[in-house]
C-alpha cells in the first residue's frame, strides 16, 4: 500500500486534517476523508465544474487538485456559504427562481457564482455566462440560473 | 376550456412556491447516489473491454485476488444461466458472457477496501481476448457481409432475406400512397442521419448494494425508478424480486438513462461473494459515456407531397436505427410519431431495429421522436420554401386537432397543437428582423405521454398536516407539484404537505419517473388518495354531529354540514378532526393505485433564430422560443424549466453532441471536453409560452411536459441554419466543420 501523507488544511474556516494517498484528488479527500459531500464529482476531468471549490480564494475544480496540495490552504465549499440559518442571497435566489431541477450541479454553480460576484459585483449577462461556462447544467438550459444570479447580484449591490 | 367535472378555479395550482427540497439542494445536504457511506463498506470497480467485438478467451484474477484489501472478484460465471428475452439482454449487458460486444462492455468486477485498491485490482485482472470484426454504423451493419453480432437475435417480425443484425421490423400505414402523391403539386424526398447522443446527466451512476448468502439485501441507488431497479437487478441475479429492498437517493439527472441497471446487480453479487459486506460502486464519466445507454443513431428517408396551397397529401418514411448490441432501438416510436403532428390521409412507415457493436441504448427524453422530427420537419420546411408558404400557416393548415385520426391509429382527444402554432405566430420573436448570416427556423413536435403502474398513499398527521407518499423519484421538482395538488385537494396550505419518495417496501409497484408520467400519474393518485381521506374525515364529522355523511361537504380544509336536513354545526377543520382521530376510529389515510389510461399527449412548437459565421461555420443561437401545451401547469416555473431544459438538450444534439467511433470501434470522445454539451455561454435566454388545453383524463387537466421539448429543436435549428446559409444539411450534428463544408459547396 502506498504510504499515506498527513495533510492539515482549513475547510470553510474550520481546521481539519486527513491522511491521503498521494494519488487522491482534493475532491476525493473532501468527500471520502472529511465527509464534505456537497462537493460533487461529475466528470473527474475538470470539464463539468460540479466539484468547484475555492482554494485560497481562487475558483478551482477540486478533481484537478491533489489532496496533498491543500496543505496549509483555505478551502471554501457550498457548505460554507450560508451564515448559520441565513442563506447566502445566491442560495435563496436559486430556490426562488427555480434555478435547479435535479440539483447536482447546484453546489458547484453557487460556489462559482459567489466567486464571480466577489470579483465583479455587477457582471453583464455575457460575463456571467462565460464565467459559468465551466459549470455544466443538463436540466435547466441555464435560463433560470442566469436570472437567479443576476437577481442575487442586484440585491447584494443594493444591500452594500 | 371548461370540462365536465374538472376544476377550473384554483387556489394553489398555478402558483410557484419554493420547492420542499430546495434548502437541502442549495446547501449541499441533499444525498445523491454517491453520497452515502456505511460501516464496513467495500468499493467496487469494473473491468471493461477495450475492444468493440471480441471473444473472451480467459479471465485470470489470480494477481488481483492476491492484492491486499481485495475481497471478491466476479465474472459472468457468478450469475445464473438460462435467462431469456429482455432479462438475458440485461444480464448480458451488465456482464459479458462469451463475447465482449462493445468498447466498455463489463467483463469482470472487483470489490476491495478502498476505491484506489479496487481500481488497481481491476487493472490487475488479466483478460485474454480474441478480437472479432466489428460494425458500429447502422447502414453498414445491414449490408451483406457485415459482421454478425449475434445469430438468432431477430424476432418474428423480420422478413426473410435481411441481415441477421436486423432484429425487429415495423411496417404500418394507411390510405393509398400513389393516389396521395398524385394529388401533390410538389414532392420532396431526402435522406437524413442523426448520431447517438447521451443523456448527459451530471451525476454518474452510483449505488450501494448489500446482499447476504440468503440472497436478501438492500440497494441504495440513484434511479428514475426503484421498482424497475429491483425487478431488473433480481432478474439478473436469478433471485426473487422482493428479496431486495431498493431505496432511491436524490437523483442528479436521468432523462431516461436511469431507467435500467448497469452496476447495481454487480454490487449485489460482489456483496454476496464478499460475505455480505456492502459494496459501493460509482461510475466514472468515461464509463458513463462508454458503457451506459446513449440513444439510438438513425438513418432515414422521408418523402412527402404537398399541394400549392400547402396541404400535405401523402407521406412515406423509412427509418433505420441502431441501439447497440441488443434489440431495442426505439424505431417503433419513431415510426409511430414521424407524421403524428398532421392530418394525413395517405401515410406509410417502415422501421428497422439493427444491432451493432455499441452500448445498449437506453431511453432518452421522448425516445425515438427527435430523430423522426428532424427528418419530417426538415422536409416540410423544404416544401414550404419551394412553394413560398409560411411555415406556421402551413402547419396550421395540416395540424392534428381533436377528432383527427392520428397517423398511428387512434383519434386525438382535446389537444393543443393549433394553439401552440397560433401562440408562436403571435409571439414577438416570430417577427423580429434578421440581419446578414442570420436565419429563422420553425418546427413542431409531439410526445404521447404515459400513465403506467402507479401506487400512492396520503396520511393525515395528528395536527392536520399531510404526508404524501409516492413512488416516482423527484427529478425536477415533482415533490413541489405533488404538494400543490394535495394542498388543492384538501384546501390546506402548501407548507402543510410533506411529500416523500417511498422505497420499494412501502408502496405497490410504481413505474419510474419516465414517459412524462410523474406529475400526471402520481399526481392523479395523490388527488384520489386525498379524496379518500376527505371522505373519511367527512364521515368522522358526520358521526360527531349525528348526521348522515352525505350531508357533509369538504370546503377549504373543513368539514361542513350541507343540505336541508344537515343541521347547524360549526365547521370542523382538518386539524380538529385529526386531533381526535385516535378516539374516533383511528388513523386516517387514503390510498390509490391504478395504471391510469387518461394520459394525453403534448404538442410543442419552437422558433429559433441563429447566426452562422461564414468563416468558421459556427452557429450561434440568437433567440429561442418554446411554446408547448401543458394541459394545466401545476407549478409553472418547473414547467418552464422542462421546456427550457428540453430545448437546450435538443440544441446540443443539433449542433455539437455525437458519439464518434474510430476505425477500431472504440469511442473517441468519452469525456465532457469532447462530448460537447451546451454550456451557459452557448445559449441565450430561452423564451417560453405555456399553452393550457386541459387533459380530461386528469382531475386538474395535467398533461406530461417533460419530453416533447427535445423533439422540435433538431429540425428547428437545422431549418434556421438552412435559412441563414441557403444550405440544407441533412446530417446532425451541425458542427462548424460540417456547416462550413456545406457553405463551401462540399459534400457533407
Amino acid at each position: 500500500m502506498t504510504k499515506r501523507i498527513h495533510v492539515s488544511t482549513t475547510v470553510n474556516g474550520d481546521e481539519v486534517d486527513y491522511l491521503c494517498d498521494p494519488r487522491e484528488t482534493l475532491l476525493d479527500c473532501l468527500r471520502d476523508h472529511l465527509g464534505v459531500m456537497g462537493v460533487k464529482e461529475g466528470c473527474g476531468t475538470g470539464d463539468c465544474g460540479a466539484c468547484s471549490v475555492t482554494l485560497d480564494g481562487r475558483l478551482v475544480c477540486s478533481c484537478l487538485v491533489l489532496g496533498v496540495e491543500a496543505e496549509g490552504k483555505e478551502i471554501g465549499t457550498v457548505e460554507g456559504m450560508a451564515d448559520g440559518e441565513v442563506l447566502h442571497p445566491l442560495q435563496r435566489k436559486f430556490i426562488e427562481h427555480a434555478a435547479l431541477q435535479c440539483g447536482i450541479c447546484t453546489p458547484g454553480i453557487l460556489v462559482a457564482a459567489k466567486n464571480l460576484l466577489e470579483r465583479n459585483p455587477d457582471p453583464t449577462e455575457t460575463e456571467l455566462r462565460y464565467w459559468l461556462a465551466g459549470n455544466l447544467c443538463r436540466c435547466t438550459g441555464y435560463d433560470k440560473i442566469i436570472r437567479a444570479v443576476m437577481d442575487a447580484a442586484a440585491e447584494m449591490r443594493e444591500a452594500s | 376550456m371548461a370540462l365536465d367535472g374538472q376544476k377550473t378555479a384554483y387556489k394553489y395550482i398555478g402558483t410557484t412556491p419554493n420547492r420542499p427540497d430546495g434548502l437541502d439542494k442549495v446547501t449541499g445536504r441533499a444525498r445523491y447516489g454517491a453520497d452515502i457511506s456505511v460501516p464496513g463498506m467495500l468499493h467496487g470497480a469494473v473491468v471493461r473491454s477495450p475492444h468493440a467485438h471480441a471473444k473472451i478467451v480467459k479471465i485470470d484474477a489470480t494477481k488481483a485476488l492476491a492484492m491486499e484489501g481485495v475481497k471478491a472478484v466476479i465474472t459472468r460465471a457468478d450469475f445464473p444461466e438460462g435467462l431469456e428475452g429482455e432479462d438475458w439482454d440485461i444480464q448480458e449487458n451488465c456482464m459479458a458472457g462469451e463475447k465482449a460486444l462493445y468498447d466498455g462492455h463489463a467483463v469482470a468486477a472487483v470489490a476491495a477496501t478502498s476505491p484506489l485498491v479496487a481500481r488497481d485490482a481491476a487493472k490487475a485482472i488479466e483478460v485474454t481476448y480474441e478480437i472479432l470484426p466489428h460494425v458500429t454504423d447502422v447502414d453498414e451493419a445491414m449490408k451483406e457481409g457485415a459482421p454478425v453480432i449475434r445469430e438468432g437475435a431477430a424476432d418474428f417480425s423480420v422478413p426473410e432475406g435481411l441481415h441477421p443484425n436486423v432484429v425487429r421490423y415495423f411496417d404500418s400505414g394507411r390510405g393509398d400512397l400513389d393516389k396521395g402523391f398524385a394529388e401533390a403539386d410538389l414532392i420532396i424526398e431526402r435522406s437524413f442521419t442523426t448520431e447517438a447522443a447521451h443523456q448527459g446527466y451530471i451525476e454518474p451512476h452510483a449505488c450501494l448494494g448489500q446482499m447476504g448468502a440468503d440472497n436478501r439485501g438492500e440497494l441504495w441507488v440513484c434511479t428514475q425508478g426503484h421498482w424497475f431497479m429491483r425487478r431488473m437487478s433480481t432478474a439478473v441475479l436469478g433471485i426473487e424480486t422482493t428479496n431486495i429492498r431498493v431505496t432511491p437517493s436524490e437523483i442528479g439527472g436521468g432523462f431516461g438513462g436511469k431507467t435500467t441497471v448497469f452496476i447495481e446487480p454487480l454490487s449485489l453479487a460482489l456483496s454476496r461473494k464478499a460475505g455480505g459486506k456492502p459494496v459501493k460502486m460509482v461510475m466514472s464519466r468515461n464509463e458513463v459515456l462508454r458503457a451506459t445507454g446513449p440513444t439510438a443513431s438513425a438513418s432515414m428517408d422521408v418523402k412527402m407531397g404537398m399541394t400549392k396551397d400547402g396541404r400535405i397529401t401523402a407521406a412515406h418514411g423509412t427509418f433505420r436505427m441502431q441501439g447497440g448490441a441488443f434489440a431495442g432501438a426505439p424505431v417503433d416510436v419513431t415510426t409511430m410519431l414521424a407524421f403524428a403532428n398532421y392530418d394525413i390521409e395517405h401515410v406509410h412507415h417502415i422501421g428497422y431495429d439493427v444491432i451493432t457493436n455499441r452500448p445498449r441504448q437506453a431511453a432518452y427524453r421522448a425516445p425515438g421522436a427527435p430523430m423522426a422530427a428532424f427528418a419530417t420537419e426538415s422536409v416540410i420546411d423544404e416544401l414550404c420554401r419551394e412553394l413560398g408558404l409560411d411555415p406556421i400557416d402551413t402547419r396550421l393548415k395540416n395540424a392534428a386537432k381533436e377528432g383527427t385520426r392520428a397517423t398511428f391509429g387512434p383519434k386525438y382527444g382535446p389537444i393543443g397543437f393549433m394553439e401552440t402554432l397560433e401562440a408562436a405566430k403571435a409571439h414577438p420573436n416570430y417577427s423580429e428582423p434578421l440581419g446578414p448570416n442570420q436565419g429563422r427556423g420553425v418546427a413542431s413536435g409531439y410526445w404521447m405521454n404515459w400513465g403506467g403502474e402507479t401506487s400512492a398513499s396520503v396520511a393525515i398527521s395528528e395536527d392536520g398536516s399531510v404526508t404524501v407518499s409516492v413512488g416516482t423519484p423527484d427529478i425536477g421538482g415533482s415533490r413541489a407539484s405533488m404538494a400543490l395538488m394535495a394542498a388543492e385537494a384538501f384546501g390546506i396550505p402548501y407548507e402543510n404537505v410533506r411529500v416523500n419518495i417511498s422505497d420499494t417496501g412501502a408502496l405497490g409497484v410504481n413505474e419510474p419517473t419516465h414517459g412524462s408520467r410523474a406529475t400526471y400519474a402520481s399526481g392523479l393518485a395523490t388527488i384520489r388518495a386525498a379524496e379518500e381521506c376527505i371522505g373519511k374525515m367527512c364521515k368522522r364529522a358526520a358521526d360527531k354531529w349525528g348526521i348522515d355523511p352525505e350531508a357533509v361537504v369538504w370546503e377549504d380544509g373543513c368539514a361542513k354540514p350541507s343540505g336541508p336536513n344537515a343541521g347547524e354545526f360549526p365547521p370542523m377543520t382538518i386539524a380538529e378532526i385529526a386531533g381526535e382521530m385516535g378516539g374516533t376510529g383511528g388513523p386516517i389515510s387514503g390510498h390509490y393505485e391504478d395504471s391510469p389510461a387518461g394520459f394525453s399527449g403534448s404538442f410543442g412548437t419552437h422558433v429559433v433564430d441563429v447566426e452562422v459565421d461564414p468563416e468558421t461555420g459556427r452557429t450561434t443561437i440568437l433567440r429561442y422560443l418554446v411554446v408547448q401545451d401543458a394541459g394545466k401547469a401545476i407549478h409553472p416555473a418547473y414547467v418552464e424549466g422542462q421546456f427550457q431544459g428540453g430545448a437546450a438538450q435538443g440544441i446540443g444534439w443539433a449542433l455539437n453532441e455525437e458519439y464518434i467511433y474510430g476505425e477500431d470501434g472504440r469511442l473517441q470522445n468519452p469525456v465532457f471536453l469532447d462530448y460537447r454539451v451546451p454550456v451557459a455561454s452557448d445559449l441565450p435566454m430561452i423564451d417560453t409560452v405555456i399553452v393550457e388545453v386541459p387533459n380530461p383524463g386528469h382531475p386538474y387537466g395535467v398533461r406530461g411536459v417533460g419530453e416533447t421539448g427535445i423533439t422540435p429543436p433538431l429540425p428547428a435549428v437545422a431549418n434556421a441554419v438552412r435559412d441563414a446559409t441557403g444550405k440544407r444539411i441533412c446530417k446532425l450534428p451541425l458542427r462548424p466543420s460540417r456547416v462550413l463544408a456545406a457553405i463551401q459547396g462540399k459534400e457533407v
